[in-house]
């Protein structure tokens, strides 16, 4: 398929704007550029034609099945889009006064409140864009506060299971602290007596996230937070798998002092590609006059900007966050409210256990036993005996018009591919997905050879990944066929 | 109340009896049950998506959409033609996640391919990521990508944007990295202050253009400056106002970064934005985030994929240099829908329409006494000028017209916008305010 | 799996040669290359730098993973090979001939711990 660039024609353009109804002002020439930029010329009709065809060519939770272990690829109601685009949201300045933008404000507001009630938390920013930047904010929060208490200097490490997120160890590291890493028990729980061994007065925290990246619940939670707690040290809530508990079990209940949340998994905003998202930071009490600013503050019964923040951690962002989709989120929660929230994470967790039970026939789990809303399957024994991988399994399941699973994550599990149904697939797509799961493997085991050569009906086959490293083409080139 | 499970009560049972157990209860046995909220949450009930929608509609209807806007200050209005949103609102587009499995989103990782050549071309750079989550985040990232051993120190011009000096500030806290304003003479950084600041702990100099004021700085000078004393330049850029100025590449940046808000993005309260990030080659591995590339297949076709992975979290883990895992994807997307159908054409257009109304409306309110043009160097499309009224009384004066007026600064005076959207008359009408204000 | 005899090795599959009275070559083995997979990028240490036994002095990536490279010796770096910037697949081609960093070392005796080529590939085995 050829690029923008190779469709552009010489003279071909639209016409947007008025002419102007005002002098043509020119700047001094030695402020201008040389060279023009040398993007396409193309019409509307090409450049919607363009895009078309690429959306052929990707595929979305509207095209099927995505059961992407650690993403809550759940369905994305149509009712938030139409939400976000309204005129009263998206044509709003946000510097505009505050008397102009009490809606604005009052969502914020909303959402931080929902957002409390649901993981136990005192208070709440939206600020962050994403998950890795919520993890950043809540983070900071941690350093800062160790700052106050004129320990930033030796409270420096941060403890992290083996199991955990790569973003972890990055976000720990952009703090300026060190990681001590500990190693997860088989069912990638915490180790007890690792943890005792690793907490000391350097310690500025722990990051964690229960359910686990195993989809396993750490029935000794109370106990870890406990241990950090006494060791001078306070923990932080990687929210990323909140779709198995949210309402049932909430993180402040388990001794976290501040968590992130990711909009875009639990709450249903939509990914996008790979963004915009929303990282959703809260914290208890103690740690809200850190938050980035501004604050929301009730003033007078009204929600209102609260810029004068002295002991805030600064900005993480310009302006408010991702507004919009905080807009979708609020939306979605208000949709489901007191009962719909910890339905959804309760049927997470059924279809998970039962997508489990049926391809348990044939794959093997890395754990057994009930898991929470994601399990992960091993194919450590096929690797061996056949040469058949995880990324082998998954490339086939392309060729079915399935998206795979997440491949290759937790780190501590061998060939691993982690499946997350959600909630908002029906028990027949449950079946077919596993009927075509299990006839993957069959395939495979059949004709190991064959696999490697997959997928076939796609609109590329596996590209050569070391040639793009290697020799990185990262912009098409006018200069090179 | 709302929700959207497909599973019917029937269904629920058989799965129940599949995996043999009779309640939903039961599958949070392994957790301790005084942690299960019994009681439930202390929220409202859900609703029906009518009443959701009643609900989110009043919100909307507490906010002011001002018909004529004269405020940017890092967010600008400017015209979207109609395809760019049609393209951003198609559905796969829209639910797709992360371009991890290529075979089968080649849709996403071309256009991704493509909006980072169209950054390459608008900022002359070599090469971009794949976007980060807004300018100030990106000019923020940017300082990390120059920190090495022995160079640590960042300074940034204080003519920079408030938010974007807070932000750079609070990362390079985070960092335990020094971080120092440049000072600011008549709206210019100050290049003597800049001079005898540069030392050989300094690792990048930043700088915006056009910069808060609006003003247009001397960017090749003060790269020249910067890299003099070895280290690296940084600049920051509106890319509308990109269609004309001189580009980051021709003022001898190393990165240059900026907010890719007006290209497509509605003012949406702030967010979500876009940050933009181009470099030179020699910096091409220190980039964060996500990367496009082009490579092939085992048939020899074209194909584009996610590359350079190991520089990132998921593989680097503590070692990345950046934690970031999103880009904004869809934004970007965006972005390049709306640089691909307006064309250079379009983009100078829209460029020199905002530079031309702001000059004119510039010199219609200086006109006004007490109005005066607070800096005399040459600008874009934003301005400050002196104020002789309560700041307030004129806004609100202003509101009720339908104005939102330029932006008020904590110094005194007001920074002025003006984009293609603004008309001839509308700015006019803003003028005949301003004088009937002055004169009560 | 190839192991040249004049070659001492470390039990992190780093290889070391002598070249001088107190300079080496230090390089990854045909076992480490073979392991690693298509290498697409090689971050070697700068000239000047101090090296420590163990620590890592650079570290090489494939596509989906990094690994360090540790030195097998205490040193100072005189030379990187910066052919490899460009050509990180020599380290997979030609493990032997690819070299990453000259060091002169500080005192002799810590080398000691090297293994010989049979005692290298002894070790190999039993890891496997």
């Amino acid at each position: 398929m050829k690029l923008l660039f190779e469709k552009s024609i010489q003279g071909r353009s639209s016409c947007y704007l008025p002419e102007c109804d005002l002098p043509v002002v020119e700047l001094s020439a030695n402020l201008t550029r040389e060279k023009s930029a040398l993007l396409p010329q193309l019409s509307e009709n090409d450049v919607s034609r363009h895009y078309s065809e690429l959306e052929k060519r990707a595929y979305g939770v509207n095209d099927g099945f995505y059961p992407l272990g650690s993403c809550t690829m759940k369905y994305n109601p149509k009712i938030n889009e139409k939400i976000a685009s309204l005129d009263g949201f998206t044509g709003i300045h946000p510097l505009q006064p505050e008397s102009t933008v009490r809606g604005c404000i009052a969502v914020l507001s909303a959402a931080e409140k929902l957002l409390c009630e649901i993981t136990g938390m005192d208070a709440m920013t939206l600020q962050p864009a994403a998950g890795a930047h919520g993890e950043f904010t809540g983070m900071l929060l941690i350093k800062k506060y160790h700052e106050k208490r004129g320990e930033g200097n030796n409270r420096t490490t941060v403890i992290i299971p083996d199991s955990a997120h790569g973003t972890n160890p990055a976000t720990a590291a952009m703090c300026g602290m060190t990681v001590v890493s500990i190693p997860s028990g088989e069912d990638g729980c915490v180790d007890i007596e690792k943890l005792r061994q690793a907490v000391g007065e350097d310690t500025a925290g722990l990051m964690l996230t229960n359910p686990n990246t195993l989809g396993i619940f750490d029935k000794n939670i109370l106990e870890i937070t406990k241990i950090v707690h006494d060791a001078g040290g306070l923990v932080y809530y990687d929210g990323a798998n909140l779709n198995a508990i949210m309402g049932v079990i909430r993180p402040g209940d388990m001794g976290f002092d501040c968590i992130h949340l990711n909009l875009h998994k639990t709450f249903s905003t939509p990914h996008g590609g790979g963004g915009p998202g929303s990282g959703a930071v809260g914290c208890k009490a103690f740690l809200a006059p850190y938050l980035p600013m501004p604050h929301i503050t009730i003033n007078g019964g009204q929600p209102t900007l609260q810029a004068d923040c002295p002991e805030s951690i600064g900005k993480v962002k310009a302006f408010y966050g991702n507004f919009l989709v905080v807009v979708r989120a609020l939306s979605y929660v208000l949709t489901l409210g007191k009962e719909g929230i910890p339905d959804a994470a309760m049927y997470a967790v059924l279809s998970a256990n039962y997508l489990k039970k049926r391809l348990s026939e044939k794959y093997i789990m890395a754990f057994d036993g009930l898991c929470m809303h994601e399990f992960v399957m091993t194919l450590e024994r096929e690797a061996k005996e056949s040469g058949v991988r995880a990324l082998d399994i998954a490339k086939a399941l392309l060729d079915k018009g399935i998206h795979p699973p997440t491949m290759y994550f937790p780190l501590i599990v061998h060939e691993a591919l982690m499946a997350e149904p959600t909630e908002t697939e029906g028990k027949e797509m449950l079946d077919e997905a596993a009927d075509i799961f299990l006839a993957v493997y069959d395939e495979a085991m059949k004709d190991p050879e064959k696999i490697h050569s997959l997928p076939l009906t796609t609109p590329i086959r596996r590209p050569d990944e070391v040639e793009a490293a290697r020799n990185p083409r990262l912009r098409w080139n006018p200069d090179v066929q | 109340m709302g929700h959207y499970i497909s599973i019917t009560d029937e269904q629920k049972k058989e799965m129940l009896d599949a995996i043999g157990l009779s309640s939903l209860e039961e599958l949070y046995d392994a957790a301790p049950s005084h942690l299960i909220k019994k009681n439930g949450l202390n929220i409202p009930h859900g609703m029906s998506e009518l009443e959701t929608l009643r609900t989110m509609e009043a919100l909307a209807a507490k906010n002011k959409v001002f018909p004529t806007i004269f405020r940017g200050a890092g967010a600008y209005r400017h015209y979207i033609p109609a395809i760019v949103s049609a393209v951003a609102t198609k559905e796969t587009f829209v639910t797709a996640y992360t371009p991890y499995q290529s075979e089968i989103s080649q849709g996403i990782l071309q256009s991704i391919f493509e909006y980072q050549t169209m950054i390459c071309q608008l900022t002359g750079m070599d090469v971009s990521n794949a976007s980060v989550y807004d300018g100030a985040t990106a000019a923020a990232e940017a300082t990390a990508m120059c920190r090495e051993r022995k160079r640590t120190k960042t300074l940034v011009s204080a003519t920079a944007h408030p938010d974007v000096i807070a932000v750079m500030q609070t990362y390079c806290w985070a960092a335990n990295a020094e971080i120092i304003l440049i000072p600011e003479k008549d709206g210019l950084i100050d290049a003597g202050s800049l001079h005898d600041m540069l030392d050989e702990t300094v690792a990048c100099v930043y700088l915006a253009q056009p910069n808060y004021y609006g003003l247009i700085e001397d960017a090749p000078a003060i790269g020249q400056l910067t890299h003099e004393a070895g280290a690296k330049f940084i600049i920051g850029i509106n890319p509308i106002a990109a269609a004309c100025l001189k580009t980051p590449a021709e003022s001898g940046a190393d990165i240059a970064v900026g907010e890719g808000q007006p290209l497509g993005m509605p003012l949406s309260f702030g967010g979500p934005y876009l940050g933009f990030m181009a470099a030179t080659s020699a910096m091409m591995r220190k980039l964060p985030g996500r990367i496009v590339g082009e490579t092939t297949d085992s048939e020899g076709n074209r194909a584009f994929v996610l590359t350079l992975q190991a520089r990132e979290q998921h593989i680097r883990r503590e070692k990345a240099s950046s934690n970031i895992c999103s880009n904004q994807a869809l934004c970007a997307t965006t972005a390049a829908v709306y640089m691909a159908a307006m064309g250079p054409e379009g983009i100078k257009n829209a460029a020199v329409q905002s530079l031309s109304k702001a000059h004119y409306m510039a010199s219609k309110i200086s006109e006004i006494a007490g109005f005066s043009l607070r800096y005399k160097g040459e600008f874009f499309h934003e301005f400050v000028t002196e104020c002789p009224l309560d700041t307030e009384k004129l806004m609100s004066a202003l509101e009720e017209k339908g104005i939102l007026g330029g932006l008020p600064l904590s110094g005194g005076g007001i920074l002025w916008c003006a984009t293609e959207m603004n008309t001839k008359d509308e700015i006019d009408s803003l003028i005949s305010v301003l004088r009937e204000v002055k004169s009560k | 799996m190839n192991t040249p005899k004049n070659l001492k090795y470390s039990k992190t599959h780093e290889w070391v040669e002598f070249v001088g009275a107190d300079t080496v070559k230090i390089g990854l083995t045909d076992f480490a290359q073979q392991k690693l997979g298509k290498l697409v990028f090689v971050n070697l240490p700068l000239v000047g730098d101090e090296l420590l036994i163990d620590e890592p002095l650079g570290d090489v990536e494939s596509v989906k993973a990094v690994s360090d490279v540790l030195s097998p010796v205490n040193g100072t770096v005189t030379d990187v090979n910066e052919e490899l910037l460009d050509s990180p697949g020599m380290i997979n081609d030609d493990p032997y001939g690819a070299w990453l960093v000259l060091v002169k070392v500080n005192i002799t005796s810590d080398n000691d711990d090297l293994l010989t080529a049979e005692g290298y590939e002894a070790f190999c085995a039993e890891e496997e």
